[in-house]
C-alpha cells in the first residue's frame, strides 16, 4: 500500500469533517476560534493515533462479537489519559474546550477508523491512517475556527484587529453550520478538480 | 484501500467467537486499561490540584481585599434557599478584612451562572467576577468584566440600601441593554450571597 497516499487521504480525498461529514458535533461546539479548534483537532489526532495501533495489535485477539466493546475501552483509555494531562498541565485549554473531551469517545471518526481501518490493516499503515485522518481532522477544525473568529470576533489566533464586536452570529452555533457549509462546498469543488480516483 | 475481495477474505480470518474467549479478551483488555489508568491518575492528581487551588485563589484574591491566610483551606459552607454556598474568609492578621463568597443562579438565559463575591464584614460589596456562564455572546456575556463595565456598579454598594432589582423592575441595577435576563440573574446571585452572608452574621451575635 502507498503509504504517502494512506497519509494524505485525511487531508481531501476522506476527510473526516469536509468529505466523510463525521464528528460535526464537536466540530460545531469547539470551534470558536482557531486554537481551540487547533487543540481540539490535536487532542483527537492523539487518541486517534493511539487507538489505532493498539487495534491494530490487539485485532487478532479480540473475537469478532465483542470488538465494539473492546475498541471503545480502548478508545475511552485514550481519551481518559488525554484529559486528566490536559486538566493537570493545560487547565485553560481544558475549560475552553471542558465537555467536548471526554466526547471525543463517542466521536464517529474514531471508532470509524478503528473499525473500517485499524481492524484490518497492520500496524504501521493503522499508524500512518490515524495521523492523516487525525491530522485532517485538525486542519478541518482550524481552518473552521479561523473563519470563525475572523468574522465572529473581528481577530486572528486572539488578535483583534477590530475593536468590539463582529458577525456575533459566527461564534453562536449557526454561524458553525454557515461556515462549515461553505467549506463543504470548496472542499468538494477542491475534490472534483485535483483528486482523480 | 483493500479491494473487497481481500477484505472479505480477512473477515473470514476473523477470530471464531466463543463464550470463553470474548471474557478473557473484554477482560484483559479492561484490565490493561484500568491499570494504565490508575498510573496515570496517580501521576496527574498532584498538578490537577494545584492548579484547582490556584484557580480558586486568583479567584478569591480578585474580589477582596490583601490577605495572608489561607481562605481555600478555611472555606466554610453555609445553608441558602436551594443549594448550600461556599465562603472564604480573607484574613489579615487574624482579622477578617472581606470574605469571598461563592454563588450562583439558575435563572441564567442559558444555564448556571456562578460568581464570586466579595463582602466587606458590614456586608457591602467589593467586587465581582464572573467565574461560569453560557450568556450569549455580545449581549449576556457583557456581565463579565473584561467585556462590560456592568459589573462596575457593584462596587462599594451595600445592598442594604442599593436594591439588587434592575430598574425596569424598580430597583437600583443598570441592566445590560438587551440582556434583561441575564441582569436579573446576576443580581439574584448576588442578593443569595449577601443573604446567606447577612444570615450568617445574626447567628453571630
Amino acid at each position: 500500500m502507498n503509504q504517502w497516499k494512506n497519509f494524505t487521504k485525511g487531508f481531501l480525498k476522506d476527510n473526516p469533517i469536509l468529505v466523510l461529514i463525521l464528528g460535526t458535533c464537536p466540530t460545531l461546539g469547539t470551534t470558536t476560534s482557531g486554537i481551540n479548534g487547533l487543540s481540539m483537532g490535536l487532542a483527537t489526532t492523539f487518541v486517534l493515533l493511539g487507538s489505532n495501533v493498539f487495534i491494530s495489535l490487539l485485532k487478532n485477539f479480540i473475537p469478532d462479537k465483542v470488538r465494539i466493546p473492546a475498541f471503545i475501552v480502548v478508545i475511552a483509555s485514550f481519551v481518559t489519559v488525554v484529559e486528566l494531562v490536559m486538566k493537570a498541565y493545560l487547565p485553560d485549554l481544558f475549560n475552553t474546550l471542558g465537555l467536548f473531551i471526554p466526547l471525543i469517545v463517542v466521536n464517529c471518526i474514531v471508532l470509524g477508523r478503528a473499525e473500517a481501518f485499524a481492524s484490518k490493516n497492520n500496524v504501521f499503515s493503522s499508524a500512518v491512517d490515524g495521523l492523516g485522518m487525525g491530522l485532517g481532522f485538525a486542519m478541518a477544525l482550524f481552518l473552521l475556527g479561523t473563519i470563525r473568529e475572523i468574522l465572529g470576533a473581528g481577530s486572528v489566533l486572539g488578535h483583534k484587529f477590530i475593536s468590539g464586536d463582529g458577525m456575533l452570529v459566527f461564534i453562536l452555533a449557526p454561524g458553525a453550520f454557515i461556515a462549515l457549509g461553505y467549506m463543504i462546498m470548496l472542499a468538494n469543488q477542491m475534490k472534483k478538480k485535483y483528486i482523480k480516483d | 484501500m483493500l479491494n473487497p475481495k481481500d477484505s472479505e477474505k480477512l473477515n473470514m480470518a476473523k477470530k471464531e467467537s466463543t463464550f470463553g474467549n470474548m471474557l478473557m479478551a473484554l477482560l484483559i483488555i479492561s484490565l490493561v486499561s484500568s491499570t494504565t489508568l490508575g498510573f496515570v491518575y496517580e501521576f496527574t492528581k498532584e498538578p490537577i490540584r494545584m492548579v484547582e487551588i490556584n484557580k480558586t485563589n486568583a479567584a478569591i484574591q480578585a474580589v477582596v481585599p490583601p490577605f495572608d491566610n489561607q481562605p481555600a483551606v478555611e472555606s466554610y459552607k453555609v445553608a441558602s434557599d436551594l443549594d448550600s454556598l461556599r465562603f472564604y474568609p480573607a484574613k489579615m492578621k487574624g482579622v477578617v478584612v472581606g470574605t469571598a463568597v461563592e454563588t450562583y443562579t439558575k435563572k441564567g438565559f442559558s444555564g448556571l451562572i456562578k460568581l464570586m463575591i466579595g463582602l466587606a464584614p458590614d456586608g457591602s460589596i467589593i467586587d465581582i467576577s464572573v467565574l461560569e456562564h453560557q450568556e450569549t455572546p455580545g449581549l449576556g456575556d457583557k456581565i463579565d468584566k473584561a467585556k462590560s463595565d456592568f459589573s462596575l456598579q457593584f462596587q462599594g454598594k451595600n445592598p442594604a440600601e442599593f436594591k439588587l432589582i434592575v430598574k425596569k423592575d424598580r430597583g437600583d441595577v443598570d441592566a445590560i441593554t438587551a440582556s434583561t435576563i441575564s441582569s436579573r440573574a446576576y443580581c439574584d446571585a448576588v442578593k443569595r450571597a449577601y443573604d446567606a452572608y447577612m444570615s450568617t452574621l445574626v447567628k453571630n451575635q
